[in-house]
């Protein structure tokens, strides 16, 4: 696969622009995957998608690495992500500037109480996801890149220390700032009926 | 660090569950005291239900013809000059217009206010950009400033109409991203200078401006190539709303009150120390 990304890649270098829709039909649904997880949305993830690729085309005689294209847009698809996520945190946060943190944050606790749940009940009335999804927005567009390279695509902490320009510690403490936030947020609702009301 | 006695924390448990813990040795202390203790067993659990939870949320997979909608949307991008990322876009080439207007705007503000300790300056209300036909006025400096910038942005506009008015379809799409990138520009100035006339009372200058912005808009969100039919519904939005001859008669309002407004030449002094005029 590698081997045949350095071809395509020297056709393209060489003038065939064409060439380049090989490696977009290659590597689109991985920067797609990656990109969803760490905006949280559809429309979000295909826009990084298309900013991840056009910047690799715009900076593809840059590339050095030929043989390895898809580590390269990869990574430079959490760079977009980054970028929209930081992006769209101060949008959100221009939007709230007159309103107070607590006002601002989804009560996770509170919505658990008023419905009486249990796992299964979340789980088979989709609400879990809304939940994963509500907790994964508290999280700092550093903080979720970092514990989303970790835990969902297995990548080490080097090398998401070398996307986030962090060290190792930092990068470290970043993951668990993240699982931290999500704990104190989703345990409730993992836990058995009689324990998921832990005082406010 | 005693295994029995210490329980570890949740820290340890989160690099322990990820393989991150950087010393073997540590490694193996934190597995043996999680086989010893059974209140960080439960701990360790309840980390795991939480990551598993997470887990449980699938990303939605593209449709079948996902790649070929990637690329079809990339091909056009590809053909164009580099435009601005988000980033640049946040950065320097918004910024540029922005903060030249911005500074405009304050320049003109600042030379307003201090016109306004002059004796013989005129009501605010007299210092509309375009439709005052009061005299000329050496108190008016914010107002010429206004349009001067106002003008020349009308002449940018009228280009970019004119460009795509005049365009003819280049086989079964048309390059635009050049009328693109600069209604883009032209968008950011267009509101700032709408506004000011909003403030000024200038309704003339105001309501022009205001019928501009949405055909800027889609100028500047159109693809960079467009088909036939799109560059025909843009050309007919230009045309319907006569937006060409409303900013040629703007430009040329503008212009006349500028020159209306610039300071009256200092008549040259003669070698008796009296004025020219006086001879």
């Amino acid at each position: 696969m590698e081997g045949a990304d350095a071809a395509q890649v020297a056709q393209v270098l060489g003038g065939d622009r064409d060439a380049f829709r090989v490696l977009v039909e290659r590597h689109s649904r991985s920067v797609f995957r990656l990109a969803y997880r760490m905006t949280g949305n559809q429309a979000d993830a295909e826009e990084v998608v298309q900013e991840a690729f056009l910047r690799a085309y715009r900076r593809l005689d840059k590339f050095e690495e030929r043989a390895n294209f898809g580590t390269w847009v990869y990574r430079i698809g959490v760079n977009c992500a980054l970028d929209l996520m930081r992006k769209r945190k101060t949008e959100m946060e221009q939007r709230v500037t007159q309103r107070t943190d607590d006002e601002e944050r989804p009560d996770l606790m509170e919505s658990a109480a008023s419905s009486d749940p249990t796992p299964e009940r979340i789980a088979l009335s989709g609400e879990l996801k809304e939940h994963v999804e509500a907790a994964m927005r508290l999280l700092s567009p550093v903080e979720r890149t970092a514990f989303v390279l970790r835990h969902h695509e297995g990548r080490s902490i080097e090398e998401i220390g070398a996307v986030l320009k962090l060290s190792a510690g930092a990068t470290k403490n970043s993951v668990f700032r993240a699982v931290q936030k999500l704990r104190k947020e989703l345990e409730p609702f993992t836990t058995t009926k009689m324990s998921a009301r832990p005082a406010r | 660090m005693s295994d029995a006695m210490k329980h570890l924390n949740e820290q340890q448990l989160v690099e322990y569950r990820y393989g991150d813990v950087a010393d073997a040795k540590e490694a193996s202390t934190i597995e043996r005291h999680l086989h010893d203790c059974a209140e960080c067993q439960a701990n360790f659990a309840a980390l795991k239900r939480v990551l598993e939870t997470v887990d449980a949320v699938p990303v939605p997979e593209p449709d079948p013809g996902y790649e070929t909608r990637v690329w079809n949307r990339l091909r056009p991008e590809m053909a164009q000059p580099a435009r601005a990322s988000w980033r640049e876009w946040f950065t320097v080439r918004r910024l540029v217009p922005v903060a030249s207007v911005a500074a405009l705007i304050a320049v003109a503000f600042i030379a307003g206010r201090l016109s306004m300790h002059a004796p013989a300056n005129p009501p605010l209300s007299s210092g509309s950009i375009a439709t005052s036909t009061s005299a000329p006025n050496a108190a008016q400096p914010r107002e010429r400033v206004l349009l001067v910038a106002v003008g020349d942005h009308l002449d940018r506009t009228q280009m970019v109409l004119m460009e795509i008015s005049n365009a003819q379809p280049e086989g079964r799409e048309t390059n635009i991203s050049r009328e693109q990138q600069r209604a883009e520009e032209l968008l950011t100035a267009n509101r700032l200078y709408r506004q000011t006339a909003m403030h000024t009372g200038d309704a003339a200058v105001s309501t022009v401006l205001d019928e501009l912005e949405p055909v800027l808009l889609e100028i500047a969100h159109s693809p960079s190539s467009v088909s036939k039919a799109e560059l025909d519904e843009l050309q007919k939005h230009i045309e319907d709303r006569g937006l060409l001859l409303k900013v040629r008669v703007l430009d040329s309002t503008v212009r006349q009150k500028e020159r209306a407004t610039r300071p009256a030449a200092q008549p040259k002094a003669n070698g008796n120390g009296t004025t020219a005029s006086s001879l």
